[in-house]
């Protein structure tokens, strides 16, 4: 294969980035082509590429990048299914994006040096992929991490957005330190640092440590895939612009560090201790994520929650060994929440709110966005695993993944013994699975029914709501500034269909084995009778009981008659005490959760906890270093100078300007010398 | 004549110039105090001469390039004096401190730590 193809995927979207940045200031109207095309044209080689690659082939290429005196350090490419699979989801996610984006931040000054970061971000996500090389593929990963902080930051102007984007950079490079030891570890343990060198002296058994290399990359891992206890940064990170948030912090950036312990699987497979780590992480990480996603009002803020869930799925699929699954629900998490992701921004354009109870109260919403309610019911129903769409049969894989690591017959399709994976992590995984089926499900139905179908919202009067803006909220120039009368313009209607496709369509890859399995390891994508059972069980029962609690909840915050300026009951969330004319907001969640409510709506307090733990004793340590530098330090400082001061006036004082006494003094030394000499000799 | 009346008179004229050099106010007296000295100097040139009963006088020799060189001098230290009398206006040797330093009065130790510290609080 002409090896030009795949070295321009990555440097396309680099070079459409460095020309907006060039011209952006003195030509905005290039920006958005420059912006656009190089992507498109990215995921069409990403296509050519994968095409021309095939099934059950791989593709490594290297040449030496620098001599390190260690082992050294290539441009190494490396293509396999894997990689095929995900640059293409790279690549019609962040196309669909692109072309999104020229329409939701039509107005936006900044446009040119946003989308000149997206395309930056995509060549670094392309360059990770590709990658056959770790220090390469840091060096993406640490690209990412930069435009992931630039692009959440994006309203800078907002205290929220710049305190997020200043939460989500420190994070993530907490993660980052440890995981740079690991790869340095993992490169010193095998000589070299190319994967496939590495998986080769994994399969050996030459690495000396695997155990700890596994758990120092695990850190980067959970900061970047936003696992507990490093998940806090992403529901802040919804600061950003939505399109950013589809494709970086739900769709490609956070499956990063999946996609990373995918590759590096065999590794993680030496050491059971490292996958038992990894099934708790993501069982912590799946439920309670399910449960604030559950307690949130804000709409991405749900979805963002629902995204550390489902890459808790993934991690729980890797922690069973089956590297299939957890990549095959990559693939379609990443399809099916890039597309609720940008249904929410058409939906928030039309709001002008973030708020999904005051969503609930505006008339007519439905009607006003038709295409983004149908296309995030559609992804919803993925998200909740129903099936036919592709959310059903790749949570399905996990589970059955987990159920076969529980029963010690993990589906590691080859890279290493079965008995490898604890049937521990299994049982965890699959537990935790369940559960999650269930908490997503019913996260997602109240999130549509409170969203689109509040009969409130029908009743309520056209007043205050049309203008947007909902009281209290912050002033927001994404939210307030657009034009609600055109939510749904071309440019935004059509990406949604395009993910759409696959949403619906791709589940179905999985169940033979020579489609989709066979770009990846080979193993069966198929679900398995019992979890398959089970799961759509628990996700139908989920449904079901957050509509029931969704209909008690509208009974009772409709009891009251529908006077205005009446507070609902208790258990009816009256949302601003600015406005007391609002219609109470049903909220199937409040009952669900019941004295949960409070504690999850604050995600379980995880970031009091920490800055209990790490930014208050931080902060005091700082003002430690302060006052021994002010008070400690500066006084030797002024003490030498203060000293030679006092030396110098000592000194002044013979300096008086009168001959004679000088003459005296001299007279004395003569003296005094002539004295001294007398009596030494 | 024994060398110890030359030598002693040298030294109480030596001592006079010494005294003059160091305790008078008025710069003429102050130059003559120098000429005093230098007087005692060459009487023991011209002593110690004799008394080493040089051939070639050199004792002598040296005494009257002495003088001469005295002479000049003492030509040139009253024309400064007197330049700096018509500047200054006055010949009083304590007053003329303009080659001293000039903060000597007023930079005591307490307020030049003060003056650093105001320059460090700069």
């Amino acid at each position: 294969m002409n090896l030009a193809l795949p070295a321009l995927v990555p440097a396309l979207p680099a070079l459409g980035a460095a020309a907006i940045f060039a011209t952006g200031r003195r030509a905005p109207g290039f920006a958005r082509p420059l912006a656009v095309l190089p992507v498109a044209a990215s995921a069409v080689l990403a296509l050519v590429v994968a095409l021309q690659l095939g099934t059950d082939q791989s593709l490594d290429a290297a040449t030496r990048l620098t001599p390190t005196g260690g082992p050294d350090i290539l441009l190494a490419i490396h293509l396999d299914g894997f990689s095929s699979l995900i640059s293409l989801l790279v690549g019609l996610v962040a196309t669909c994006v692109q072309i999104y984006s020229t329409a939701y931040l039509k107005d936006d000054p900044r446009y040119p040096s946003y989308a000149a970061l997206v395309s930056l971000f995509t060549a670094a996500m392309f360059l990770v992929v590709y990658s056959g090389d770790l220090i390469v593929l840091l060096v993406g990963w640490e690209i990412m991490g930069i435009c992931s902080y630039f692009l959440i930051g994006h309203h800078w102007e907002t205290a929220d957005a710049r305190s997020a984007s200043l939460k989500a950079f420190l994070v993530t490079k907490l993660g980052d330190v440890p995981f740079l030891f690991g790869i340095f570890l993992l490169g010193a343990d095998a000589g070299t640092f190319r994967i496939s060198g590495v998986l080769q002296a994994a399969a050996e058994g030459r690495l000396g440590h695997p155990t700890l290399i596994a758990l120092l990359l695990l850190a980067g891992v959970a900061g970047k895939s936003a696992q507990f206890p490093l998940h806090t940064w992403l529901p802040d990170a919804m600061a950003g612009p939505t399109p950013v948030s589809a494709l970086i912090h739900a769709a490609t950036m956070v499956a990063a560090g999946i996609y990373l312990v995918a590759r590096l699987l065999p590794v993680f497979l030496l050491s059971g201790a490292a996958l038992l780590v990894l099934s708790v992480m993501a069982a912590v990480t799946m439920v309670g994520s399910a449960l604030c996603a559950l307690a949130q009002d804000d709409l991405k803020r749900v979805l963002a929650y629902s995204t550390v869930g489902q890459l808790g799925y993934m991690a729980g699929a890797l922690a069973s060994g089956d590297r299939d699954a957890a990549v095959f629900h990559l693939v379609s998490h990443g399809a099916f929440k890039a597309l609720l992701f940008l249904t929410a921004g058409v939906v928030i354009h039309a709001a002008h709110t973030n708020s999904i109870s005051a969503m609930s109260r505006m008339p007519g919403l439905r009607g006003r966005v038709p295409d983004a309610y149908w296309t995030m019911g559609i992804a919803l129903v993925a998200l909740v695993g129903l099936p036919p769409f592709a959310g059903f049969f790749s949570k399905e894989a996990v589970l059955t993944a987990a159920e076969h690591a529980a029963t010690g017959e993990a589906l590691t399709n080859g890279l290493g013994p079965a008995s490898a994976v604890p049937s521990a992590a299994g049982w965890i995984v699959l537990v935790s699975g369940a559960l999650t089926a269930l908490l997503t499900a019913a996260y997602a139905t109240r999130l549509w029914l409170v969203a689109f179908h509040s009969p409130a919202g029908a009743a309520a009067p056209v007043t205050d709501q049309a203008n947007g803006h909902a009281a209290g909220a912050p002033y927001s120039p994404e939210i307030d500034e657009a034009d609600p009368a055109q939510a749904e313009p071309h440019a935004m209607r059509w990406p949604l269909w395009v993910l759409a496709v696959p949403t619906m369509g791709l589940g179905v890859a999985g169940l033979r084995p020579e489609w989709l399995p066979s770009l990846l390891d080979g193993g069966s994508l198929r679900p398995s009778t019992g979890t398959a059972v089970v799961g759509t069980g628990l996700a139908l029962a989920g449904v079901l009981i957050a509509y029931a609690a969704w209909r008690s909840a509208t009974a009772r915050a409709a009891a009251p008659g529908r006077v205005p300026g009446q507070a609902g009951p208790p258990a009816v969330e009256a949302i601003p005490a600015a406005e007391p004319a609002v219609t109470p907001v049903a909220d199937p969640g409040r009952t669900l959760l019941g004295p949960l409510f409070g504690p999850a709506q604050q995600g379980f307090h995880v970031d009091r906890l920490y800055t209990v733990l790490f930014v208050r004793p931080t902060t005091a340590a700082a003002q430690l270093v302060r006052f021994l530098d002010r008070e400690v330090v500066e006084t030797y400082v002024r003490g030498a100078g203060n000293g030679a001061t006092l030396l110098g006036w000592l000194v002044r004082r013979a300096q008086n300007g009168n001959a004679q006494t000088y003459v005296s003094a001299l007279l004395a030394g003569v003296v005094l010398l002539a004295v001294l000499v007398a009596v030494g000799s | 004549m024994h060398l110890v009346y030359p030598a002693v008179l040298a030294a109480l004229l030596f001592s006079v110039g010494v005294y003059g050099v160091l305790a008078r106010r008025n710069v003429v007296l102050v130059l003559m105090s120098v000429e005093l000295m230098l007087n005692a100097v060459n009487l023991n040139l011209v002593a110690f001469d004799a008394w080493l009963r040089d051939s070639l006088h050199a004792g002598q020799a040296l005494t009257l390039f002495t003088i001469t060189v005295a002479a000049a001098e003492i030509g040139l230290g009253l024309a400064i004096v007197l330049l700096v009398f018509r500047t200054s206006g006055t010949a009083d040797i304590d007053r003329l401190t303009a080659l001293g330093d000039p903060n000597e009065d007023t930079a005591e130790p307490e307020t030049a730590g003060a003056s650093e510290n105001k320059a460090a609080a700069v």
